[in-house]
């Protein structure tokens, strides 16, 4: 971890210290969708099927909007243009978004877990740290699709689009709504290359076997590896010099 | 070595264009170097190849001897964008020692140029809140820290009254003095007097590269304004 790395992590959360209203929609709204879903369930079966899954999906998707909106508009504004004539590495910024944003998840991921886990009666056969481990590394996986996303996109728009165009199609795909073995052949191949089905299946996993068997562990791997990819693809997105 | 920018045959196409046309010029150190022209002619895109951000076509551009971009510059290096370029969610203060802490600048370093920039009183305030000059000085405070060699500021007095030009114009020479070399754009003719040296330039081109006094001589013009006039018509 570097110096810059540090910096740039330390500044982006004094960024959201200053903007409370973005602090608690992160924090507090996976939490109030799973209540949500839990009175829309109205038991505690239904609700313990679908919730770990959510418990992954919702920080997902918050994640990838809050980061391809902040880094867009990091891009857009000449800010990005300063810090490139300066001593930092373009991997260092990303680092440094990742770092800040994977410690949102975090705490996104616990008070979400903690409020299904108690108040609301979700009931897990795995480990709870397993869970959260899973929880978190979605989180990031949002992230960083949504540092990648924010390349491609010109306006906040644009970005905003993106979270129906790339987010919506993994949450269709990855088994929630209908068990991805049950899908026609091709949208399950499609499934099998989309990252979240990945974590669904850990997940739901978690949820209904303590046992932690070499599927589990090769989905923690592919869902670590694609956020490692998407950032890296996010760095060589970022760069020094401009048409 | 006294030349610290050194421009050959520089050319930079963009959206197709050609916008800045077989550009040669030189910097010296310890002096002002003022970038005039009307707008759209190309001094930002030629600023942005100064400081290695602009993809150039072809020609050479040196600075302090290493091509421009080089990672050896980029501590040696102060830039201010034409638009401010700080974090409006941060106050001015945070803004400078996150910048700081990426320059390796000393501590002491966010107060020296907060007072240069005369934002003092401003230092616990939201870039959002500022006024438009004051977001302005808030950006150029960013390119004074750490001890940059060559200064490359990109119409810094914009919008802002006699008073705070006079104040930032005497500061841009007492930089100088003490060894920067600056290199400064405006399409205020009126700055161009306050300039060591002179560079005009209209759609892509260098007209002149001259002293002010030179330059109202080999035109016969009484003002700047009037001699740059005259160089177009020619
Ligand atoms: N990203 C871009 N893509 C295509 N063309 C561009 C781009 N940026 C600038 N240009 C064009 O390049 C030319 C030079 O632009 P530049 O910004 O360097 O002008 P300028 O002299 O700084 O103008 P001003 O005084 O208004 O700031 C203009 O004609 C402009 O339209
Ligand atoms: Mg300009």
């Amino acid at each position: 971890m570097t110096v810059n790395t540090l910096a740039t992590a330390k500044r982006i959360l004094t960024q959201l210290r200053h903007d409370h209203r973005t602090v608690a929609l992160m924090v507090l709204m996976p939490s109030l969708l799973l209540v949500l879903l839990r009175y829309v369930f109205d038991s505690g079966q239904a609700f313990n099927r679908a919730a770990p899954a959510l418990l992954g999906v919702f920080p997902f998707t918050i994640m990838f909007i809050v980061t391809s909106i902040t880094t867009l508009r990091e891009r857009l504004t000449a800010t990005l243009e300063r810090l490139m004539t300066m001593p930092i590495g373009r991997v260092e910024v990303l680092l440094g978004y990742a770092l800040a944003f994977g410690l949102v998840a975090v705490v996104q991921v616990a008070v979400a877990a903690t409020v299904a886990l108690t108040w609301l009666g979700l009931e897990i056969a795995g480990s709870v740290w397993l869970l959260l481990v899973i929880a978190v590394l979605d989180a990031l996986l949002g992230m960083a699709l949504g540092l990648f996303a924010s390349a491609f996109a010109r306006t906040e728009f644009q970005a905003v689009q993106f979270m129906p165009a790339i987010v919506m199609p993994q949450v269709l795909l990855c088994g929630l709504f209908v068990p991805r073995d049950r899908m026609a052949t091709v949208l399950n191949w499609i499934s099998d290359a989309l990252p979240l089905s990945y974590a669904v299946d850990a997940l739901t996993r978690v949820t209904t076997s303590a046992e932690v068997d070499g599927t589990l562990v090769r989905n923690l791997v592919v869902i670590a590896g694609c956020a490692l990819v998407a950032l890296l693809l996010g760095a060589a997105t970022l760069r020094r010099r401009t048409p | 070595m006294s030349t610290a920018v050194d421009v050959g045959g520089l050319r930079v196409v963009r959206g197709g264009r050609e916008v800045v046309r077989d550009v040669t010029f030189e910097v010296p150190r310890g002096s002002v170097t003022g970038l005039l022209g009307p707008s759209g002619c190309g001094k930002t895109t030629l600023l942005r190849a100064v400081v290695g951000v602009q993809v150039v076509a072809s020609g050479r551009v040196t600075v302090l001897g290493h091509p421009a971009g080089s990672p050896v510059l980029r501590d040696r290096i102060g830039y201010s964008t034409q638009s401010p370029s700080v974090y409006a969610d941060l106050t001015v203060a945070e803004n400078l020692r996150y910048f700081a802490s990426i320059l390796r600048a000393p501590r002491g370093d966010v107060d020296r140029v907060l007072e240069e920039v005369g934002l003092k009183g401003n230092a616990d305030q939201l870039v959002t809140t500022l006024s438009g000059g004051e977001k302005g000085r808030a950006s150029l405070a960013v390119a004074l820290l750490g001890k940059p060699e060559v200064i490359v500021l990109d119409e810094p007095t914009v919008g802002l009254d006699p008073v705070l030009r006079e104040d930032l114009w005497l500061l841009f020479h007492r930089l100088a003095d003490a060894g920067a070399a600056l290199l400064v754009s405006s399409h205020v003719m009126d700055e161009a007097a306050r300039c060591d040296r002179l560079l005009l330039m209209r759609e892509g081109a260098i007209l002149a590269d001259d002293t002010p006094d030179a330059l109202r001589a080999r035109t016969g013009a009484q003002d700047l304004e009037q001699a740059f006039l005259a160089l177009v018509r020619r």
